[in-house]
């Protein structure tokens, strides 16, 4: 069982904003929803062996970049070649 | 090349976020077909929303493999298709741009959440589609709207510019009417790509042979269990009997893992969008807040206008499953359980060539109809093993309940994406005589 | 009380591409975002590609390390959101780096060698580049250049074996030059390696200072927590654990915000990127010659004095020049010139060794070697070499030099009225010697070097003016 307290944690870890009138709603479905996870706790830990590829890796050479300009067209704001961001703290 | 558009017209069951009518022309194995694209497939110069308010006024720069590969070979694209927010949800009612209708029952969902690409191929709107199944997000549309579609294997084909949800379960797959045309357009769209790691070179070389002699088919009784409507199971029964009739057999068999498989899967794919979704800050691309404001009240901000609930609810879903104390509990134990999936399908395939069940557990559901998450979640039930496994399945449909399309799942081994087409061919071939 | 020191240093290798793109990592004199693509600024549905060449560099680094290459390495996604990271996780390596257990030998306070050891070797990328807009304390947003997004960069983590700030350097300069050494690393890179420390006293608890990004940053910054430190347990308080940054323009660090230090990270393995299982390729890698094997050979072979060995071999591109010069037949002579004269000399310019022609420095050295010039005549042709150099011309070569600066060591005869003129100048010190103060004499070869202008050989014109003033009884 995760609490209220728990969910908004999670959702200032994860940036997301929940009102309060919606977190009590939040935790209850997520709570359904973690309690059909718990069947996970009947999994043995390490069971079979992970396969596949390994060494994927390409060639240190030169493709083109992108010409600024296309760069530039994608954000609504840009200024003397950089983007805009808003502001992060010092 | 500049798509020309939009294209305004009849679009009833809204299967379509944007029309457009590109039509590159030249010569190719898709000459002159019109193809729609889901829009989570990244087009140079068609908006490429996802369904989601987060990526309005986002075109991509540059096409998706697959894309390249149809215009080289002729296709033109007729639109970018509807979809469950960066494929969240099996029904394509979670869409910024409202829900599609099921041709089939415009009361109905389409399935999804390539449910736009399925109903544009129903309604006959295109010949064929592209989508990408994550969970069944393939199979469950084309099973609902009663047509045919399939989820390559894993790394068959290239995921370069399909908008990330869930990295390690996803495959784009194609959609349409019947099994020659799903066979085509993977011919094409399964073409190597280095660009994609996890993809390796091995050419899809179509085998429609209609042959079942000899073939052994693994019916688990899991896939015909509890929350399965017994309608739905009996039709998909009678499409297994037909496969016997022309010569192949049944084998039973059981799938433990089966248990564990949707609680694996969806801390899996939680966890890997919970990390793919926090690109969208409204820098790069789409639309930021006040860049006055502090870093992170901004982010807030743009994620909250962006997101709809179903995307915060995975979201944040994923962060807790990836979250210190909380990783062993769920993440680690989603993956040793994908392990034990793998395992599971292996030890039914050294007696079968392939897995046969219903794709869905039920026909399609009426909009508005579900409600509550995990109800939804549940519905995945029979098509996420294949996603965890990474193995080739496709839905071929069977019959109908309540006037209301079947789709039977038939899953192949790791690879053998021909094998599986070619029994669905058989079917449809046994079916259609 | 002791001080203990662990570093995690950041090195930006010098792969021709990015880590997971084809875009070049030439960015340095460029516009901002005009090294950029799809992949490096985090379009949706991009996918990394890894770079060969900087699993290569990264091989490299691990084994001149000593280091235990991990039988199965994996990338992992480190998530947390800034405006400098486009996909709103950084690929890292957390659980299974590339190389673990290593070590590299310093000099200890002592003048002995110390063996720090190396914790672990991984492969990461660099963010992008921020700039704040608005005045210093009050922001009022911030510009962001991708140009940087994607550069790979190892990242070196050393156990806590270092016992002060002037170890500290020198581990960070001994592994600069092991790693220009090993062809994988450009010192000269502004922002191209970037350190962060921790820093405790005895049983005190650990300070991180991060954000240090230059080579004297690491001294100032570690010297200046220390005090710190003692400070706070001197007024018999207990210093905190926490995460500071190190302020370069002011030579301070000071306490990060709370929201940073509770960081969690969601690390899991990176689902786009395969597997990297490379010990065997480690195993066949040939490293070159590293800095201590080149330091026993310049002493064995060219019988070079070991702090000149040092000194030539702590730079690359200096010990390269000196196997350049040394050609000119006098190893010993070529040594003492590279090493004293012409490292203070390009120094002082902020000249690149690699500017330094080094045909006329051969040239120089074998005017030197067959006394043709003297000393400070050849201090004088080597400035003028290198002032010509770093002016961007073609330089003169010395034996032109030497004749238009008129400094050619001229046979005793020519300096005949130079003798005179001082010997009848100087009348008192003349008289003086004369009386038996030999230190007189070093006053009249003072006047008649000055009126040479240095061209000629002191030892010379001292035998000259004896000779001149009928010498000494005294002196001889």
């Amino acid at each position: 069982m995760v609490s209220p307290d728990d969910v908004e944690k999670i959702a200032n870890l994860a940036d997301i904003r929940l009102s309060g009138d919606r977190l009590g709603e939040f935790t209850r479905e997520f709570n359904a929803i973690l309690e059909y996870f718990d069947i996970l706790d009947t999994v043995a830990e390490e069971a079979g062996e992970k396969r596949g590829e390994f060494n994927i890796m390409r060639e240190d050479e030169v493709t083109p970049s992108l010409p600024q300009g296309e760069v530039l067209a994608l954000p609504r704001d840009s200024e003397e070649g950089f983007i805009r961001a808003p502001r992060v703290m010092e | 090349m500049k798509a020309q558009g939009p294209v305004t017209g009849e679009d009833p069951f809204n299967a379509f976020i944007t029309r457009c009518e590109w039509k590159p022309g030249g010569k190719g194995m898709l000459a002159g077909i019109m193809v729609a694209v889901k829009d989570n497939i990244s087009t140079r110069g068609i908006p490429t929303s996802c369904g989601s308010r987060i990526l309005e006024g986002y075109t991509p720069p540059y096409n998706a493999h697959v894309v390249d590969l149809i215009l080289r070979e002729g296709a033109g694209i007729a639109g970018k298709t509807n979809m469950d927010e960066f494929g969240m949800g099996s029904s394509t009612e979670n869409s910024a741009f409202g829900p599609t209708k099921n041709p089939a029952d415009p009361s109905r969902v389409p399935g999804g959440s390539s449910g736009g690409s399925a109903a544009a191929v129903a309604a006959g709107m295109v010949p064929m589609a592209l989508g990408s199944d994550t969970g069944g997000s393939i199979r469950c549309p084309a099973a609902f709207c009663g047509i045919v579609g399939l989820k390559p294997s894993y790394g068959r084909v290239s995921r370069y510019g399909l908008v990330a949800y869930a990295n390690s379960l996803e495959q784009i797959g194609p959609l349409a009417r019947t099994v020659r045309e799903v066979s085509l357009l993977m011919e094409v769209i399964s073409r190597y790509d280095p660009r994609d790691s996890t993809m390796g070179d091995r050419p899809f070389t179509p085998r429609l042979t209609g042959e079942v002699k000899g073939l052994r088919i693994g019916a688990p009784a899991e896939f015909f269990g509890a929350g399965v409507d017994p309608a739905v199971g009996e039709s998909v029964r009678e499409a297994i009997g037909l496969l016997e009739q022309s010569g192949a057999c049944v084998v039973p068999c059981s799938m433990p893992s089966m248990a564990y498989a949707l609680a694996a899967y969806y801390v899996t794919c939680t966890s890997e969008a919970s990390s793919n979704l926090a690109r969208f800050d409204g820098v790069r691309y789409g639309t930021p807040d006040d860049i006055r404001k502090p870093w992170h009240d901004a982010f807030r901000e743009v994620r909250a206008k962006g997101f709809g609930e179903e995307v915060r609810r995975r979201i944040l879903l994923g962060t807790f499953a990836l979250s210190a104390g909380y990783y062993g509990k769920y993440y680690a134990k989603a993956q040793a359980a994908r392990r034990n999936v793998s395992a599971d399908f292996a030890r039914i395939f050294r007696d079968v060539d392939v897995i046969a069940g219903p794709t869905m557990p039920t026909v399609a559901f009426r909009i508005g109809e579900k409600t509550d998450p995990l109800s939804m979640y549940l519905s995945d039930i029979l098509t996420v093993p294949a996603n965890l496994a990474g193995i080739p399945a496709v839905s071929v449909p069977c019959g109908k309940v309540n006037g209301l399309p079947v789709g039977l799942q038939i899953m192949g081994k790791p690879l053998e994406d021909e094998r599986v087409l070619d029994v669905a061919y058989a079917y449809e071939q046994g079916a259609g005589r | 009380m002791t001080v203990i020191i662990g570093l995690e240093i950041h090195c930006q290798l010098t792969t021709r591409t990015k880590l997971f793109c084809g875009c070049s990592t030439d960015y340095r004199n460029d516009p901002p975002n005009t090294h950029t693509c799809p992949i490096c600024l985090g379009l949706p549905g991009t996918l990394p590609c890894l770079n060969r060449k900087a699993v290569e560099y990264a091989l490299r680094v691990a084994k001149a390390l000593n280091c235990t290459v991990l039988e199965e390495a994996e990338f992992a996604r480190k998530n947390y959101f800034y405006p400098d990271l486009p996909k709103g996780f950084q690929i890292t390596m957390y659980d299974r780096p590339l190389a673990v257990d290593g070590h590299l030998e310093i000099e200890a306070d002592n003048g002995t060698e110390k063996r720090i050891r190396i914790t672990r070797v991984h492969m990461e990328e660099d963010p992008g580049r921020l700039v704040h807009v608005g005045s210093g304390d009050r922001p009022r947003y911030s510009l962001v250049d991708y140009n940087r997004s994607g550069i790979p960069l190892i990242e070196i983590v050393t156990d806590p074996d270092l016992r002060s700030p002037k170890e500290a350097r020198r581990f960070i300069n001994t592994l600069r030059t092991t790693l220009e050494y090993l062809g994988v690393f450009d010192g000269d890179r502004e922002g191209g390696l970037r350190v962060d420390a921790n820093i405790s006293m005895e049983r005190g608890s650990r300070v991180e200072v991060k954000n240090i990004s230059s080579y004297k940053g690491v001294e100032k910054a570690l010297t200046f927590e220390i005090t710190r430190q003692r400070n706070v347990i001197r007024r018999g308080l207990s210093v905190e654990r926490e995460t500071r940054h190190f302020l370069e323009a002011r030579g301070v660090t000071t306490s990060a915000r709370s929201k940073e230090e509770e960081h969690d990270y969601r690390y899991f393995p990176e689902p786009d990127l395969r597997p990297l299982r490379v010990r065997e390729w480690c195993d066949a890698i040939v490293l070159p010659e590293l800095p201590a094997a080149r330091r026993v050979r310049f002493a064995d072979s060219f019988g070079v004095s070991p702090s000149h060995a040092r000194t030539l071999c702590g730079d690359l591109k200096l010990a390269d020049f000196f196997e350049e010069v040394v050609v000119c037949g006098d190893p010993i002579l070529a040594a003492t010139w590279v090493a004293d004269t012409l490292l203070g000399e390009v120094y002082y310019r902020d000249m690149e060794i690699a500017r330094v022609p080094a045909g006329h420095f051969v040239e120089l050295l074998r005017l030197l070697k067959k006394k043709e010039i003297t000393d400070k005549g050849g201090v004088e042709v080597l400035r003028a070499i290198l002032d010509q150099s770093a002016r961007g011309e073609v330089p003169e070569t010395p034996a032109t030099i030497v004749a238009r600066l008129n400094l050619g060591k001229a046979a005793g005869d020519a300096f005949g009225p130079v003798i005179r003129e001082v010997v009848e100048s100087c009348p008192a010190a003349v008289q003086d010697f004369r009386n038996g103060k030999p230190e007189a004499l070093n006053y009249l070869v003072g006047q008649a070097m000055k009126r040479t202008r240095g061209r000629a050989d002191p030892k010379e014109l001292a035998r000259m003016i004896r000779e001149a003033i009928g010498g000494s009884g005294v002196t001889g």
